[in-house]
């Protein structure tokens, strides 16, 4: 045999059992991920769909953050606009999430409506942001000190 | 300044048109004033986007809220330090550094490889000048840093202050640095396709800057880590974040052309694959970025939706039609000159080298792009996580590893067994030993044991090399064994620096292995109270809290706990971890309470808590931590960043005029591996 075809069967061989890999551990461990509607939407068609694991990527409801004074139990609402449900997270959350975030929370839905989250990751709208909008710079704290001293 | 800037920005606009235009006619007319008009094009045009750049920091410094990009991106109280880096930390600030790096290298290229390649360079300044082109219109039509706002706030709002770490004010343009440089090789080989002229020629340039790609990729990525590290207190360094691999592609793509650039250098081989790879590094580089800016894959990295993702994935598109079209149209000129000889070669072992790099990034890059896949499959998103990467990438990695060691040591065309005694007994048997102690010491884990064994056995090659080079320049020239060192090194750059790199890779293999023995556990500690537990060695630990305290500063407000730390019965030290909360001038708080991790770094492992929160007045809630070998991955980037100083370091002419004649006869490069011919 040739070397190089021996190379290319050793080549077809690696290769071979990469993609082998890639694809049986993206059946093993691949997520779904769902917004709340999409969520909502599989639990009616089929509600032993609450016994597995999903991501769901939403936005948390301003105001409804409640959390544990030791930081390690959250509980707020997220929503797509369409559909809203409750959030219980248990861990340390990232120091980007607070109120009105977008974030992605693993885990599963309890029989109680209330998503039981094992995984928070907040996207923090501050970082590497697009230059503000005008009506978006109204809210921060530095336009409205300024607003404020300028009426008085 | 702020508004010559700004100006600036138009007329680069205009003068890098003009240069991509006049370049291309020049190129394919062969007049020589249009070529000349379109190498002064381009310098034009580094000289205005270096105006530009001068305007945007001006106006930063000097706090001109007027300006949106100033306005959303620094407050009144920010260092000034901070200040300029905040330059690149929005996107048309980055944009705008893209093309002030790209347009300096573009001169810096051209200048240098005018004389030498007559015919290449009017092609490859179009090319570049077409790149800039890109950059700058997206710049001035859909993301410009000198849009002002109709009102004049007080105070802007600020960096968060997590963005607030040396880290990461050189992880940014450390990336820009490597990801831009991959223009330079793109445009040398797409002037290459283009005259045909597809020999020697083009890889000297290209080499040079595919060596600065990987050497900043490297550095901008081992500090993203460590910001990552130090900064997030989710207690690791990568968690297969898409933007984190798409940093990662192009390094990996880079990484094979400097190893397959040898193949050709040596034998002619490779040459369709060389030119692939060039493209591929270029092109996943425009990916990386257009990931990152376009929100379309999920990441905590959230760059939000910007207007700038269509045009980057036109671009892509674009860059990648042309690319294709040109290779196919070629491929009879890009035939290999030689033929692989044997599987127990110096060419295969590069060749398995290739393939593996090349599979790892196509592995990482079906996981990131999988839940688009998958949507447009099955209407269903699926996301993957670690657990995919790490089983995909781990058994490739570890084979990787072998050939780390077995690379650059087996002989070229054919190893006879006499080589592969030589060479590899002694390594081998360290090897073993390693593996020996290891399930000795108690490892029971299959992966990590496998590592170690590959680490000792890599460590043995090198050590290997080096001394058996310094015993001959001893034995030649009676040198001390630190001068014979030294000279080794200087006077085989690419070849001593190559194994510099491979020893700071061996130092993240094992850094990677130790980090899956990790301990971690959450506490709750009242003043007085203690917990113990159990590192990865075995020892016996126990902490006790000495209470919160809080404090203010000028900028933040911090909420601190300590502990005291005992081991195995005898006291170690105390540590400690905070939440900060920042203000700006008006004492309004900014952004969200931060917390500052306490580390305590040693060579066997960091002990690394969180402050999570505090509950009655004096609960502490706290994760603690055993990570071991973390300091071994800074130590380990480091060493590669010096080797690839090394082997960057200019080379006296004659060694690039011998290179270049090995390359041009391939036959003539018929050394054994121990011929210290400038590998």
């Amino acid at each position: 045999m040739k070397p190089r075809t021996k190379f290319l069967i050793g080549g077809a061989v690696v290769l071979g059992v990469a993609a082998y890999l890639a694809v049986t551990s993206i059946k093993e461990t691949g997520i779904g991920y769902y917004t709340p509607t999409e969520l909502s939407a599989k639990l009616q068609a089929d509600s032993s769909f609450r016994n597995v694991g999903v991501k769901v990527g939403a936005r948390v409801v301003p105001g409804t953050v409640t959390a544990d004074p030791g930081g390690k139990r959250y509980a707020f609402q997220v929503t797509d606009g369409a559909h809203t449900f409750p959030v219980v997270y248990r861990g340390i959350a990232p120091d980007t999430f607070t109120d009105s975030v977008d974030v992605v929370v693993g885990g599963r839905m309890g029989a109680d409506g209330t998503f039981q989250a094992t995984e928070l990751l907040a996207k923090c709208a501050s970082r590497y942001e697009n230059a503000p909008t005008e009506q978006k710079y109204k809210q921060t704290p530095g336009y409205k000190a300024a607003a404020g001293a300028n009426r008085a | 300044m702020i508004l010559i800037g700004e100006l600036s920005l138009w007329v680069a606009l205009l003068m890098a048109a003009w240069s991509t235009t006049v370049s291309f006619a020049g190129a394919s007319m062969r007049r020589e004033e249009l070529i000349d008009s379109g190498v002064r094009g381009l310098y034009a045009t580094f000289a205005m986007i270096v105006l530009a750049s001068v305007g945007l920091w001006t106006a930063l410094l000097s706090r001109d809220f007027s300006l949106e990009y100033v306005a959303s991106h620094i407050s009144s109280t920010m260092p000034s330090a901070y200040v300029f880096t905040a330059f690149w930390s929005g996107q048309a600030g980055s944009l705008l550094f893209w093309a002030l790096i790209l347009s300096g290298y573009s001169a810096i290229a051209i200048a240098t490889s005018r004389k030498r390649n007559k015919e290449l360079t009017p092609w490859a300044t179009g090319t570049l000048a077409a790149i800039l082109l890109f950059f700058l219109s997206t710049e001035c039509f859909k993301a410009n840093a000198f849009t002002r706002l109709s009102f004049i706030p007080l105070d802007g709002r600020g960096m968060n202050p997590q963005l607030q770490n040396p880290g990461m004010a050189f992880h940014p343009p450390n990336l820009y640095l490597g990801y831009v440089a991959t223009a330079i090789p793109f445009a040398f080989a797409i002037a290459a396709l283009f005259t045909r002229r597809l020999d020697a020629e083009w890889l000297g340039v290209v080499r040079r800057w595919a060596l600065v790609t990987w050497f900043f990729l490297t550095i901008g990525i081992v500090l993203g880590m460590w910001w990552a590290y130090v900064e997030l207190g989710w207690g690791g360094y990568w968690a297969w974040d898409p933007v984190e691999n798409s940093s990662f592609l192009p390094w990996l793509t880079t990484t094979a052309f400097l190893h397959s650039i040898m193949i050709q250098e040596k034998r002619g081989m490779l040459r369709k694959w060389n030119v692939v790879l060039v493209v591929m590094s270029f092109l996943l580089a425009i990916f990386g970025t257009f990931i990152t800016r376009s929100g379309v894959i999920e990441s905590v990295h959230s760059f939000t939706q910007s207007p700038v993702g269509p045009w980057f994935a036109t671009f892509f598109f674009v860059s990648t039609g042309i690319t294709i079209y040109l290779v196919a149209t070629r491929l009879r000129h890009l035939e290999a000159k030689a033929e692989l000889e044997s599987m127990v070669s110096r060419e295969a072992a590069f060749l398995y080298n290739n393939l593996l790099l090349i599979g790892i990034a196509f592995a990482i890059m079906w996981g990131t792009i999988f839940p688009i896949v998958s949507e447009w499959w099955s209407k269903e998103k699926i996301t993957v996580g670690p657990p995919f990467f790490n089983t995909v990438n781990v058994p490739l990695g570890l084979l990787l590893l072998l050939l780390t060691g077995v690379g650059p040591l087996i002989a070229w065309r054919r190893a006879s067994i006499s080589n592969l005694k030589r060479q590899f007994l002694s390594p081998s048997i360290f090897g073993l030993i390693v593996g020996v102690v290891m399930i000795v010491a108690g490892m029971r884990s299959f992966y990590a044991i496998v590592c170690y064994i590959l680490c000792g056995f890599v460590t043995g090659t090198i050590v290997q090399e080096f001394y058996k080079g310094m015993r001959a320049r001893q034995s030649i020239h009676q040198e001390s064994a630190v001068a014979a060192f030294v000279h080794l090194i200087g006077r085989n750059r690419r070849r001593y620096g190559g194994y510099i790199v491979h020893a700071g890779i061996v130092m993240l293999f094992a850094a990677f292995a130790g980090m899956s023995f990790k301990v971690e556990q959450d506490v709750n500690l009242r003043t007085g109270e203690s917990v113990e537990m159990k590192d990865p060695y075995g020892h016996d630990w126990k902490f006790t809290g000495q209470g919160v305290s809080t404090s203010e500063r000028n900028d933040h407000a911090s909420q601190a706990v300590a502990l005291e730390a005992w081991r195995d019965g005898k006291r170690y030290g105390l540590m400690s971890s905070e939440k900060r909360q920042y203000f700006d001038g008006q004492k309004q708080p900014l952004f969200n309470p931060i917390t500052e991790v306490g580390i305590k770094t040693t060579a066997r492992q960091d002990i690394y808590i969180v402050l999570a929160g505090v509950r009655d007045k004096d609960t502490a809630e706290l994760r603690v931590a055993f990570n071991p070998l973390v300091v071994w991955v800074w130590l380990g980037g480091f060493l590669m960043m010096i080797g690839g100083l090394v082997v960057m370091w200019p080379q006296a002419e004659r060694r690039n005029a011998q290179a270049g004649y090995v390359a041009v006869l391939p036959s003539a490069a018929t050394f054994d591996s121990e011929v210290p011919a400038g590998v």
